[in-house]
């Protein structure tokens, strides 16, 4: 890859960063609810002295311009400091840091298994366009897509957690053991079902995604020569069909980090699980702007670079590109 | 249409295509681009369907090899060597015995090698096509090149019959001629050979055979040495295009 | 009518008809029933669902079929309003950025790559926070979220159409830019339009639902199913199922109700999409 084309994309994401926290530094600072209020009480705050609250209002930053905090927060974030969290009191990237480890294995195994089960089925579906498979899996991602992950996440959490007990009703570790108790064990066994859910929310998009290109290739002249030449219809598909839709579907995947992570939101929320997605609600409802503009720029690098990775893969990996002709 | 030629290898017989399509608003339309088509090919022999665009020539071919799309439906009987062609027979016999040499570059799969779409490789030397032509993708092929390629996927075996769908426009007229020359090699080496063109006088030098399709069926059936007198054919349509060839124009017989 | 029942088409326009219908009724049935709603019989709380309850009630002993129908009407005309405006917005942002020239073009596309840049529930709790949660926040939330892939859309289409053989033509034979809009642009943007604007409701349903789950929308007096969902959790390990159970399927069936619509309109309006 050339230079410029790196030095390109690395103004692209600095800008884009620098959108992102604008923009949600601009919106946070129209917010007309007051921190205080919200976390402290108005009979609480009632009840304290004038140079009480005065410290409380200097600690919630309530009383300086926008701008000017922005400015202050922007030239601290560059150098990695994103302040300090207000519900945690704790450094923002520290909060982070450790909700990132419940959220990110949460979401990478998700996205695996959700691409690669939505690709086969999508695969199953293309090929057998209007056939009985396709119709089943099709209605399938259909229903999926027009449902809720909260809801999915719910059904999941009665059936499987409460009806049959198969799992944990919630939390990534058992209530009132010693976080040094805690065995890895322990861990993987609850973020199981929050790992299921979240992958079953992924599936519907890539699997229609994938359906619809091997449509595509299934009509496609060459798939009509290579039936022409005497190949059966599993060798197309797997000589043919799988070759020329895993590029998109791996695109589409690794485009689709955004919604992996807005469901994570959701599905963390049912599970009470203690991962990035609650944080985000939990500083929300709470006020904590430092940490909700933490979560939103982690993020907003999470997206990018998933986009970023789609580009690259396409120019490393389809040969009309790695050649210097023309995408399709 | 003479007497059942003992040699015959492709026998048509009153085949109809019938597509159901819907357009805006709630009509539902059955459209017919091939009705009531009666055709042969003879082993060893060039039969050239000429006709324009959209006349159904591609569509018999695509029925031939059994490859038409799922909404079509077909009627008449087909018959290769005697034997009636079903759907079972035609599945066993392309790209063995029956071959397609495509339209263009986009009928080879644009992510595979050149080398894995030809079954033998070695034909591709047959056509004057380096080695290095084997890792190549589709989309590196010039046009001329590509068109070789083409024809080369269809002789990697010793075919029966050969259905060339518009394998010349856009190549320069010498290069159109070498490769339509090298179709008449096939028929020479005993194979039946069905061209599919739009081009008249092209497939006037290298055919045995001229069918004239027009409005999905197949009008006029004369012999490539016929057909530049109008007076020799019955149907307008083919006298008309007959009267339209150069040959004809220089002395006057275009005047309609 | 037996004529229309055979046809294809003809079941589509029927069904679009009595899925419209369908949805009309709920919206108006919530809107008669927003006082039935916040009945409360203390001696009637948590029953199983019942011929008099099919949905059970919760624990005020609140009907919650009752309830399921007047959160799903606050829904559905969140949604249909939130799409409108959305489309609009699209509409507008859109065609700019195909006209309006270069720099408008770059702004409102870098626009859109800032907003799909950010989870769809991140910045609606961003925005929703801004807005000081409630209806306006999650109204406005949804609208300015949802717009950006249709504006990409009709962006295209439009940039399409004026680099098109007529278009040009037109210009060369001297018609202004509204004759050329009127007779060869909106024709072929109109349909693009209507079908993003259907296909939004569902979203934007959903999406409000969510937000409301996660404690930012509506007020928890509402009995929007957002609340109604994100109260039933409390109850989930007492074994009362059909809290969470009846109104979110209730819910995935209006969203795939309005999604089926959507996808039957598009096909009507672009025939080319659906054969046989």
């Amino acid at each position: 890859m050339k230079l410029n084309i790196v030095m390109k994309k690395a103004l692209r994401l600095v800008l884009l960063l620098l959108g992102v926290s604008a923009a949600a530094f601009f919106l946070v600072s129209i917010s007309p609810i007051d921190p205080l209020q919200t976390n402290i009480g108005q009979a609480a705050l009632g009840s304290m002295t004038e140079e009480q609250i005065e410290t409380l209002r200097q600690y919630w930053g309530v009383d300086v311009p926008a701008g000017e905090r922005f400015l202050y927060w922007l030239s601290d974030a560059v150098r990695g400091d994103f302040g300090t969290s207000l519900l945690y009191r704790r450094p923002v990237m520290e909060v982070i840091g450790e909700k990132a480890g419940y959220s990110l294995g949460l979401m990478t195994f998700a996205w695996i298994i959700s691409g690669v089960v939505g690709f086969l089925l999508g695969v199953i579906s293309g090929a057998c366009k209007e056939r009985l498979p396709d119709r089943f899996i099709t209605g399938g991602a259909l229903f999926l897509s027009g449902t809720p992950a909260f809801w999915i996440a719910l059904v999941f959490l009665t059936v499987f957690a409460v009806e049959l007990g198969w799992f944990p009703v919630g939390l990534a570790v058992p209530m009132g053991v010693p976080a040094d108790q805690v065995t890895l064990w322990d861990k993987l066994y609850h973020a199981c079902l929050p790992a299921l859910t979240l992958s079953v929310t992924g599936i519907s998009n890539i699997a229609l995604h994938t359906r619809e290109k091997m449509v595509q290739v299934m009509e496609s002249d060459y798939v009509l020569f290579a039936r022409a030449r005497g190949e059966d219809p599993r060798s197309v598909v797997l000589r043919h069909g799988l070759r020329n839709v895993i590029l998109p579907a791996m695109t589409l995947q690794l485009g689709s980090i955004s919604e992996i992570l807005g469901g994570s939101v959701l599905v963390e929320q049912v599970f009470s699980y203690p991962g990035l997605g609650q944080a985000a609600v939990t500083a929300g409802l709470g006020g904590d702007v430092p940490l909700l503009l933490g979560i939103t720029i982690l993020s907003a690098i999470l997206v990018f670079a998933g986009n970023l990775a789609a580009d690259l893969l396409y120019s490393v990996v389809d040969p009309r590109m790695k050649k210097g002709g023309e995408p399709r | 249409m003479s007497e059942q030629n003992l040699n015959t290898l492709l026998k048509i017989r009153d085949l109809s295509i019938d597509f159901l399509q819907y357009e805006r608003g709630l009509r539902r339309r059955i459209t017919h681009p091939v009705s009531h088509l009666n055709l042969d090919v003879e082993a060893g022999q060039m039969v050239a369907i000429v006709g324009a665009s959209g006349s159904g020539k591609s569509l018999l071919a695509h029925a031939v090899l059994g490859i038409l799309p799922y909404n079509a439906v077909m009627t008449g009987t087909m018959e290769f060597d005697g034997q009636e062609l079903t759907k079972k027979r035609i599945e066993t016999l392309r790209g063995t015995e029956i071959c397609l040499v495509p339209q263009g570059v986009s009928w080879l799969d644009p992510l595979m090698k050149v080398g894995s779409q030809v079954k033998d490789r070695s034909a591709l030397a047959c056509y004057g096509l380096g080695p290095e032509v084997d890792q190549m993708y589709p989309f590196e092929l010039s046009g001329g090149m590509a068109r070789r390629v083409l024809l080369a996927t269809a002789t990697s075996r010793t075919p029966r019959l050969v259905i060339a769908d518009e394998p010349t426009p856009g190549l320069p007229l010498d290069r159109a001629r070498r490769a339509l020359s090298h179709l008449r090699d096939m028929a020479e080496d005993g194979a039946g050979v069905l061209l599919i063109t739009h081009d008249v006088e092209l497939a006037l030098e290298v055919s045995d055979r001229i069918a004239v399709m027009h409005e999905g069926t197949v009008v006029e059936n004369a012999l490539a040495g016929d057909f530049p007198y109008p007076q020799r054919l019955n149907h307008p349509y083919a006298k008309a295009l007959s009267r339209a060839l150069p040959q004809n124009e220089f002395f006057g017989g275009g005047a309609i | 009518m037996r004529e229309l029942w055979k046809n294809r088409r003809g079941r589509t326009i029927l069904g679009i008809f009595v899925t419209a219908v369908l949805l009309a009724m709920i919206c108006l049935a919530g809107w008669m029933w927003s006082d039935e709603a916040l009945l409360t019989d203390l001696s009637q709380k948590n029953l199983a669902p019942c011929w008099a309850h099919p949905f059970g009630t919760d624990f005020m002993g609140r009907d919650m079929f009752i309830r399921t129908v007047t959160g799903l009407s606050m829904s559905i005309r969140l949604g249909v309003l939130t799409a409108f405006a959305s489309a609009v917005l699209a509409a507008l942002l859109g065609i700019g950025a195909a006209v309006l020239g270069k720099t408008a073009d770059s702004v409102i596309t870098w626009a859109i790559d800032l907003i799909m840049g950010i989870p769809h529930i991140l910045l609606l709790i961003l925005i929703s926070y801004a807005f000081g949660k409630g209806f306006l926040g999650v109204a406005v939330g949804i609208t300015l979220t949802h717009w950006t892939s249709l504006a990409r859309i009709l962006r295209g289409e439009v940039l399409q159409l004026s680099e098109s053989r007529y278009v040009k033509m037109a210009r060369k034979l001297g018609h202004g830019a509204g004759y050329i809009s009127r007779v060869h642009m909106i024709p072929h943007i109109l349909p693009q339009f209507f079908t993003g604007l259907i296909l939004m409701f569902p979203h934007a349903v959903m999406h409000e639902a969510s937000i409301t789950f996660l404690g930012f929308g509506l007020s928890p007096e509402q009995p929007a199913i957002g609340i109604i969902l994100s109260e039933s959790m409390k109850y989930l390990s007492m074994g009362y199922w059909w809290l969470s159970l009846l109104p979110g399927a209730f819910l995935v069936a209006v969203v795939l109700l309005f999604h089926w619509l959507g996808h039957s309109v598009s096909a009507l309006l672009d025939p080319d999409s659906a054969h046989v």
